[in-house]
Formats: structure tokens, sequence, C-alpha cells
């Protein structure tokens, strides 16, 4: 009878054993350090709050954490709405599965090469004597070229919406595939428009992909230094990126008190979304 | 495979044999230095690997090469910005054999204890080391500037376990200055309009928007203050030490100058800076040397600008790790005795850098290149970088002239200041402001 009761427990062990010693330990390290001093060289051990109150009392932290919200905010709308078109023509329009898959997976095309190749290609195109604004120039619709095209906010969300867009595309196109066809019918046999569909169908059954999606979108804008580092020209920094300035210059508790932080914020933001949204349930669905 | 790397090593010891007899005859008291060296064997040394790490302009794959042929043991280079560098020296100090740290970082650092000082007894050039380097003294004995980290300050200590720096010179170095410059800032001729005199065009509102500074906060706060104190924005005491209020004045102007849309960008790696100014999103901003040679070598006017009121100067040296055994001691030190034979210097100095022993440098030089890249002397003929690049036309002189011009012109050193975490703080402020 105990045997049958550990079962459970002995089956989670190897995920929990792994879990605890790749995620549990460096974090509790971090948290343990963040309320280390430092002079730059050695971390002296003890236990105080400066760390977080030197943060918490300055401007930086709370522009850096709003310069952050608003790139995910906004990355995060770009990507619903591309990720939903994109996903409602597959499943909608295309009808033949073959087909679906076959586009499904061209979209996947460009994550082919790595994240930073798919970056950097934006710059030579996006900069002041670049493709785009000599093609402006030369067609006269434009007589200097446009700056804030590189080396601004708008090239930082350009690039992630285009680094992050499949992250909300598949899963928004897996719970929008597992919609029952016959429930549309039913619809509009009952007499419901497509507008009042998408509405009162479409979008409620697509909330787990939109939801998941939203979890990976953000936490990987949250979590980005080097986006905000190469696309705004260093003019722009996110909050991971003055952790690694901190990094860089050995001031490790600052930036462990900083991750701290960050890790707080986004487990809240998560925490949101899953109440919103029950994804395990709907998953289990 | 293993046919080739023994012929390379039989070849390597007769060089090596070579390079002792020569510099056992330059000098006598060097001498005993290399006769006294322990005896180590043939069949050992080859199994020797030192891991040479270093920034890109010091650690050098051709170099390390040759002087593995020359040396009869392997060096391995692994090149690491100054501040990831420092974070290895610290923490993972096994991962590193010879630590090529700017004098900046090696101040920050050495107090860690895990650089061991050399006797400079072993050194067989000392003597013959710049007086920049060696003595603190600028060429005709004059001081040197004391504003930020003078290398003379922290090239010194007082016995082999000391974590200290000595205020004078003394019998053991804490690393062997090899390659120094004077920085200035890099201008695009052909798209300003005018002249650039003066640091404080850095802030001029003619470039604006078409400015960058380096993302260096120790590095680019001086430059920023080159260009306040040019303006008469402000003075300082020191401006390699600066107060916190000095701090304040500076970043606060930064801050202003960068909601007013001045600067196109801050630039973190080498390769950034040469796309910022080659593909003209820029016209002057922070520049290394050979970052000015690599946007020439596309064809496109960029000039190393002397400025009226100095250069920030700069140097490096390589320092052994605490952790070496005798035997890697001694192959670190042969090591970093070969690099000051003059190959070494002459590689470096083809990209723009001084060797801290001129003499041989300038000896393993053609005489085009010694008065093109240390005299000042127009080229007469095509200056070829390292690797074989057109560098510049013949005809043409170095910007900023000779090197006593430039380099007996220093305004400030790169360092790093008691404020450091101050200024780190208000300098993350002034790059997400």
């Amino acid at each position: 009878m105990s045997g049958s009761k550990l079962v459970p427990y002995v089956q989670a062990a190897p995920l929990a054993i792994i879990m605890f010693t790749m995620v549990g330990i460096p974090l509790i390290t971090v948290l343990v350090i963040s309320f280390w001093d430092s002079d730059g060289i050695s971390l002296y051990p003890m236990f105080r709050w400066e760390n977080y109150t030197e943060i918490l009392s300055r401007g930086l932290v709370y522009d850096l954490f709003l310069k952050t919200f608003i790139y995910a905010a906004i990355t995060l709308v770009l990507t619903i709405l591309i990720g939903f078109t994109c996903s409602y023509f597959l499943v909608f329009h295309v009808k033949n599965l073959k087909w679906q898959i076959a586009l499904l997976l061209l979209c996947t095309v460009p994550f082919w090469t790595s994240n930073i190749i798919r970056m950097v290609s934006w710059i030579p195109f996006l900069g002041r004597e670049g493709l785009f604004n000599s093609t402006l120039i030369q067609m006269g619709l434009i007589d200097a070229p446009l700056d804030f095209l590189l080396y601004s906010d708008f090239a930082v969300i350009l690039t992630y919406v285009h680094l992050f867009a499949l992250f909300m595309l598949v899963p928004i196109f897996n719970s929008m595939a597992k919609i029952n066809p016959n429930l549309i019918e039913a619809a509009q046999d009952a007499g419901a428009g497509s507008w009042m569909i998408l509405r009162d169908i479409i979008i409620p059954l697509s909330r787990t992909g939109i939801a998941l999606g939203s979890i990976f979108v953000l936490t990987l804008v949250m979590g980005d230094f080097f986006v905000v580092r190469v696309m705004s020209g260093g003019q722009s920094a996110s909050v991971v990126s003055a952790m690694k300035n901190n990094i860089d210059q050995l001031y490790y508790p600052q930036a462990s008190a900083m991750a701290i932080m960050l890790i707080a914020v986004v487990l809240l933001i998560v925490a949101a979304i899953l109440r919103v949204v029950d994804i395990r349930s709907e998953l289990a669905k | 495979m293993t046919a080739s790397k023994n012929n390379k090593v039989s070849t390597g010891i007769d060089r090596r044999g070579v390079l002792k007899g020569g510099a056992a005859a330059a000098g006598a008291a060097l001498g005993s230095g290399v006769l006294g060296a322990p005896m180590i064997w043939a069949q050992t040394i080859r199994d020797i690997t030192l891991n040479q790490a270093g920034p890109s302009y010091s650690v050098i794959s051709d170099i390390t090469a040759q002087a593995s042929a020359d040396l009869g043991f392997t060096i391995n280079p692994q090149v690491v910005d100054t501040g990831s560098l420092m974070a290895k020296v610290v923490n993972q100090p096994e991962t590193v054999d010879i630590a090529d740290l700017e004098f900046f970082g090696l101040q920050k650092v050495y107090r860690s204890g895990n650089i061991r000082p050399v006797e400079i007894d072993r050194i067989a050039r000392w003597d013959q080391m710049t007086p920049l380097m060696r003595d603190g003294k600028s060429f005709d004995g004059s001081a040197l500037s004391e504003q930020g980290t003078l290398p003379f300050k922290v090239i010194y200590t007082d016995d082999a376990s000391s974590t200290n720096f000595a205020p004078e010179a003394t019998g053991f170095t804490t690393c062997v200055p090899t390659i120094y410059n004077a920085d200035t800032l890099g201008i695009r001729t052909d798209l300003v309009e005018r002249d650039v005199t003066s640091w404080g065009d850095l802030f001029s509102p003619d470039f604006e928007g078409r400015t960058a500074l380096v993302n260096i906060p120790q590095i680019g706060i001086m430059d920023a203050a080159m260009a306040m104190e040019a303006l008469g924005l402000a003075t300082y005491g020191n401006k390699g030490n600066m107060t916190q209020a000095e701090i304040d004045v500076t970043i606060d102007k930064l801050i202003e100058l960068k909601k007013a849309g001045h600067f196109r960008a801050f630039w973190s790696t080498f390769d950034e800076s040469v796309n910022l100014m080659a593909a003209g999103e820029v016209v002057i901003q922070s520049m290394w040397s050979p970052a000015v040679t690599a946007v020439r070598a596309r064809g496109l006017a960029c000039v190393y600008q002397g400025l009226q009121e100095g250069y920030r100067g700069w140097g490096l040296g390589m320092s052994l790790m605490s952790h070496l055994d005798d035997m890697k001691r001694d192959a670190a030190i042969d090591y970093i005795n070969w690099c000051l034979d003059g190959w070494q210097g002459a590689f470096v100095g083809r990209q723009g850098y001084y060797s801290s022993v001129p003499e041989t440098a300038l000896a393993a030089m053609t005489e085009n290149e010694r008065g093109y890249w240390y005299e000042g002397k127009k080229a007469t003929e095509t200056i070829l970088d390292p690797y074989g690049a057109v560098m510049e036309e013949a005809g043409r002189a170095r910007d900023g002239g000779s090197i006593q011009e430039r380099m007996g012109n220093i305004a400030c050193w790169n360092t790093v200041m008691d404020e450091d975490r101050y200024m780190i703080r208000r300098w993350n402020e002034f790059i997400s402001s």
C-alpha cells in the first residue's frame, strides 16, 4: 500500500532533481548573492537590503521597467494580430491539411537561421544609407533619409515582432485547429454573421493559444538585452541590459537584486495570464 | 599531422636558441637571467599549452602561432573583452594562464591575488623599455599626465606576494607592458563640412544626430569629460578620478544631449564602431585606431584626428596568473621575452599600436613603415596592414604625427575611478534615459 503511494514521487523524482539542481540552486544562489556586498572584486557575504533599496530609490529602475513594459506590450499586440490573422487564414481558408502544414512550415523558414543573423540583417536595410532609405530617395518620396528607422524604438520593436511572431503563431494555430468545424456551421445555421462567429466562438476558443503565446513573447522580450542594444544602437536599455552592465563591471550583488526583481515581475505577469486563462484545463480538453 | 608538429617543434627550438643567443649577446645583465633559467627538456616543453586571454587587438592568432613555432610550446589565444577578462581573472583564474589586461583592468583586479608578479631581472629587455611605461616619464624626461591610470602607477609591486601597487619602481612587475596608444576621435572627413580641432566638437550642434560614444562607461565618460572641459562646461580636479559632483555634471549634460537627439548610437564592440562610421550613420565618434583603419580600408575618408586638448592614452601588459607551475611560468616568461623581441611589436605596429620596446619593433619594420607609423613621415610607398591589405597610399602621413607628438600629448589615461560604482549607476541612467 505504501509502495503504491511512493510510485508518483519516484516518477516525479528525475525531473524534480534536474529542476532543483539546474534551476533551483542557481536561483537560490542569485537570491542569496542579491543581499551581499561587493566592491567590484570581492563579494562580502552579509544580509543587507541596500542593493534593493539602492535600486528602488532611484528613478532608473522604474524607467527601465516602464520601457521594457512598453516594448513588451507593443510587441504583444502586434504578434497577436499577426499570429491570429495568419492562423485564421491557415485554419479557415486553407482547408487542405497538407497545404496547412506546408504553409505553417513555410512560416518557420526564417527560423532556420540564427536569431542574430535575422536581427542584424535589418541593419543594412534600415540604415541611413540603407536599401530602404535609398530606394525612397531614388523614387523621390523623401529628400533626406528617415533616421527613425534604425537605432530607435521602432527598430527594436520591429525586430522583436520579426523574431517572436512565430512563438505566437504556433500556439494560436494549435488551439484554432482544434475548433470543431461543426460548431461554426451550427452558428451559421443559427444565423450568426462572420463577425459574431469570430467574437463569440473563434476568439474565446483560441484564448489558450493566445495566452501561451503571450507568455512566450512576454518572457522573451522581458529577458532580452541583445536586441535592444544592437537595434537601438545602445540608445535604449532594458532591465536586463542594465543588469548586464553591472555584471560586466563585476557588481554581481546589484545585478542579482535586479534579476530577482525582474523574476518577481515576470512571475506576477504570468500568474495574471494564468488567472485569466486556465491553460492546464484547456490543454487537457 | 604529428610529423609536421614535430618538425615545427624542432625548428622552433633552433630558432629559440638563436633568440636566446641574440638576447644574451645584447647585454651582460640579461645574459645571466637567460642562462640562469631552469633547463626545460625538449620533450616536456612540447606538452606545454599556455592560454593567453585578452582583447582582440592584443591576443592575435597570427602572433601566437608565430610564437608557438619559434618557442616550441603552444600558446592558445582566447579573445575576450577587457570586462570579461577581469571577471575571468577574479572568478575563474584557472581558465587563463597569461592575462593581457588593460592597465585600468589590472588596477581593478590585481588585488584579487590571482596574478603573480614577475621578477624584473627575468625580463631581458626591461632596460630597453620605453620610459613612458618603465619610468612614467615622457620622451624628454618630463612628467606624463597623471589623470587616470598612469601605467607606471600599476606596473610595480613590492614583492612576489603583494597585492598592492608600489609607488616607485621595484624589482617586481605586476604585468609586462606590451602595447599602448593614444586615442582620439574618428572623423569622416568627407561628411563633416568643417575642420574638427577640439574634443568640444563631440558635442557640437553641427553634428547633431551624427555622433556616437563608446558604451564602455569608464572610457565613454572620459571622452565626454574631454569635451566638457574643452567647451568650458566643467572643470575637473582629475578627469581620471572624478568626484560624485563632477560625475553628475557630466552625466546630466550627456542626458540633456541625448534627449535632444544628439547621439546616433552608443557602440560596444569594435565592429559596431566600424559599421557606424562606414555606413555614414555617424561622422564623429569615439574610436580605436584599427577601427579607423578598417573604415579607411573600405575606401572611405576617415581620420583619427589629433585634437588640441590632447589624447586619451591607454595600454596593456601581460600578467602571469598565480596558478602556473614553475615549468609553465618559465615558458610564459620565455613567451613574454619573445614578445619584446620585435616580431610582435612590428605586427601590432602595423595596426597602429606602439610597442613597449620600440627599438626591437622598429628594427623588425621596413624603413617606410618606421617612418609612417612611428616617425610621422609621409609614406614613401604603400603601407600595408599585418594581413597585407592596403592601409595608406604613398605620400600620406599618419594622423597626429610621430609617436612623440602623439604619446607626448596624453591628457588622461583610461582608468577606473574611486567612484566607479556611482559612475556606472549614473551611466546606466544616461543610456536608458
